[in-house]
């Protein structure tokens, strides 16, 4: 991957991290979201908002490629990560995959010990250190470490759910990504599990980047840096596309937005 | 309106005569629904009981004549001769070698075609695929018999030296295909029902399809795929037709599997094929045979049980 970076771009972007042009996502014919232009800034929290069907998942599962296990998804456009394109035949999404991280919706530990579902994914990416370091330290990064520590061979289905989500966080976070992306990690969590996960958001940005899809407005101007707003329109056949409205810093949008949708969003006025 | 014990609502003089629930004949009509499934819940599992009893009753008869020492640690089985003899081992051993040899080719086929199926094949080749596979599950034994006999044998006999027209290999062999869409079938589903959200959990931490397959989809579907093999034990243990016609009817404790062998279900047969009078120690042993069968299917149920208990995980 290393070599291959520097030979498909010599110039390596530092301050963007990803960098969407003109792009728009498809599922088969059906065109989901058109003509996002985005650039995600390193280690700040991102949001993405917006009401359901808007196609703010899509623009997330796009990161990392995830969207490929659904055969009929594509994209046309350009997304670049650190100036490669992602969507370059060179590119393998499994490499990919590995330096970008992915927190669900659903927390979806594997059923396996605690201990083994973090080290699954050191395991198959071939990591050579202390294994027992390993999941210590991401237990630890994850605050999840002082309550399982006297417990990793149970199983990762045996905890609570939100004491599962941070597993999956230090599932994620053990094979060292560089960026987290989030699908609304909290929406099945209760509040006090929703405050730890946030807090913990607040750690990892010193060492990642993190991209939030969420629902909660409040937990995107608690957590984010920068927000996007998407919504979507009608179209002809009957369907709905989504577009990017509005994308600034959090504070920004939410105080003082340039665009009427975003106004009426997040002052609670639809969606 | 009358017999309920519940205050009047306030609303009742607005309502008017437009309501009228006859609750009386609801009443009724869910008592008769409820006395008639109990009624065939009950004919289930009375007769269920009733060939439980018998065959208990019927084995202490036959406990009563032939010592249970006998019976377990003897090494002939000739309860029709002069002389008879009762070593159920013999029995035993010729369910055993069938079995083992139906099982060596019906747990990696079947599982190897449950994970191609559910995993590698495309959506519309598995359309068609899974229903063909039950179907060969629904082929008489008495087919797979026969063609043991008549077509397996024949070609087995061609490179194996010594193989006697009945024996245990070809049976063993043909039985293993009986089994496997059992097998098969249900590991598919099993494997199939793990939810997409771990297989995308494993994907996003950098997983080959390999990987996320035996990493996380198998042991997910464990508890399943133990329960399928249980399934097809008890059903290759149980099956009757294919060793009755091919694995020969000559009691015999050999584990070579090119000889003749006779299997607890091929005694059984043999024994009502003929005609043994009620009473008689022949008759008796089809059920003490009958009986060491059923237990052996029992305790296999009984670990699935467990298996799937104390393994399933629970998915929201």
């Amino acid at each position: 991957m290393q070599s291959q970076t520097s030979q498909s771009s010599p110039v390596v972007d530092t301050e963007r991290v990803f960098h969407v042009q003109n792009t728009d996502y498809y599922y088969g014919s059906n065109l989901a979201v058109r003509g996002v232009n985005l650039e995600i800034p390193g280690n700040k929290i991102t949001a993405f908002i917006g009401p359901s069907g808007c196609g703010k998942s899509t623009a997330l599962r796009c990161f990392n490629r995830l969207n490929d296990l659904i055969p009929s998804a594509h994209i046309k456009g350009r997304i670049t990560y650190r100036g490669v394109d992602i969507y370059d035949k060179q590119v393998d999404p499994i490499e990919l995959r590995r330096r970008i991280g992915m927190v669900f919706q659903k927390p979806n530990p594997f059923p396996k010990s605690i201990y083994d579902n973090i080290a699954f994914g050191a395991r198959i990416n071939g990591y050579q250190g202390d294994m027992d370091e390993l999941i210590e330290r991401s237990l630890k990064a994850s605050a999840l470490w002082d309550e399982v520590k006297d417990k990793l061979q149970n199983s990762g289905l045996s905890i609570s759910g939100g004491q599962q989500q941070r597993l999956c966080i230090a599932r994620a976070i053990a094979i060292e990504p560089e960026v987290i992306l989030m699908d609304e990690p909290c929406s099945a969590l209760d509040p006090i599990s929703t405050l730890k996960i946030e807090e913990l958001m607040h750690e990892l940005k010193e060492n990642y980047t993190i991209i939030i899809v969420t629902h909660n407005m409040q937990q995107a101007s608690r957590v984010s840096d920068k927000t996007a707003f998407f919504n979507a329109e009608a179209t002809e056949k009957g369907g709905k596309v989504g577009y990017l409205v509005e994308y600034d810093d959090t504070q920004k949008i939410f105080s003082d937005p340039q665009q009427e949708q975003t106004r009426d969003y997040v002052s609670g006025r639809f969606g | 309106m009358t017999d309920s014990v519940l205050p009047q609502s306030l609303g009742d003089s607005a309502r008017g005569d437009r309501w009228k629930p006859n609750r009386s004949l609801s009443k009724l009509t869910q008592k008769l629904i409820v006395l008639l499934f109990g009624a065939f819940a009950f004919v289930s599992v009375a007769t269920t009981i009733g060939i439980v009893l018998t065959l208990i009753f019927e084995t202490i008869e036959f406990f009563l004549e032939v010592s249970p020492w006998e019976f377990f640690t003897g090494t002939r089985w000739s309860p029709t001769f002069a002389n008879p003899r009762f070593g159920i081992i013999v029995l035993l051993c010729g369910t055993f070698l069938t079995s083992v040899i139906g099982l060596l080719v019906a747990v990696p086929l079947g599982l190897l075609s449950a994970v191609c199926l559910s995993e590698y094949a495309p959506r519309s080749l598995r359309a068609w695929l899974k229903p063909a596979l039950e179907i060969l599950a629904g082929v008489p034994t008495v087919v797979f018999g026969y063609f043991a006999l008549l077509m397996v044998t024949p070609f087995l006999k061609t490179f194996i030296p010594g193989l006697s027209t009945f024996n245990s290999l070809s049976a063993g062999l043909v039985l293993g295909f009986a089994v496997l869409p059992t097998i098969a079938s249900l590991s598919e589903d099993a494997i199939f029902a793990v939810p997409l959200s771990l297989r995308q959990g494993s994907y996003a931490l950098g997983a080959t399809k390999r990987e996320t397959v035996t990493g996380v989809v198998l042991p997910a579907a464990l508890s399943g795929i133990v329960a399928s093999i249980v399934l097809g034990v008890a059903r290759a243990v149980g099956e009757t037709m294919i060793v009755t016609l091919a694995a020969g009817q000559s009691p015999t404790l050999t584990l070579d599997p090119r000889s003749a062998v006779q299997t607890m279900t091929s005694f059984i047969v043999q024994i009502t094929k003929g005609d043994a009078p009620y009473g008689s120690i022949e008759f008796k042993t089809l059920f003490a045979v009958g009986m060491t069968l059923f237990v052996i299917t029992l305790v296999l149920n009984f670990f699935s049980f467990w298996f799937v208990r104390r393994f399933q995980e629970k998915y929201e």
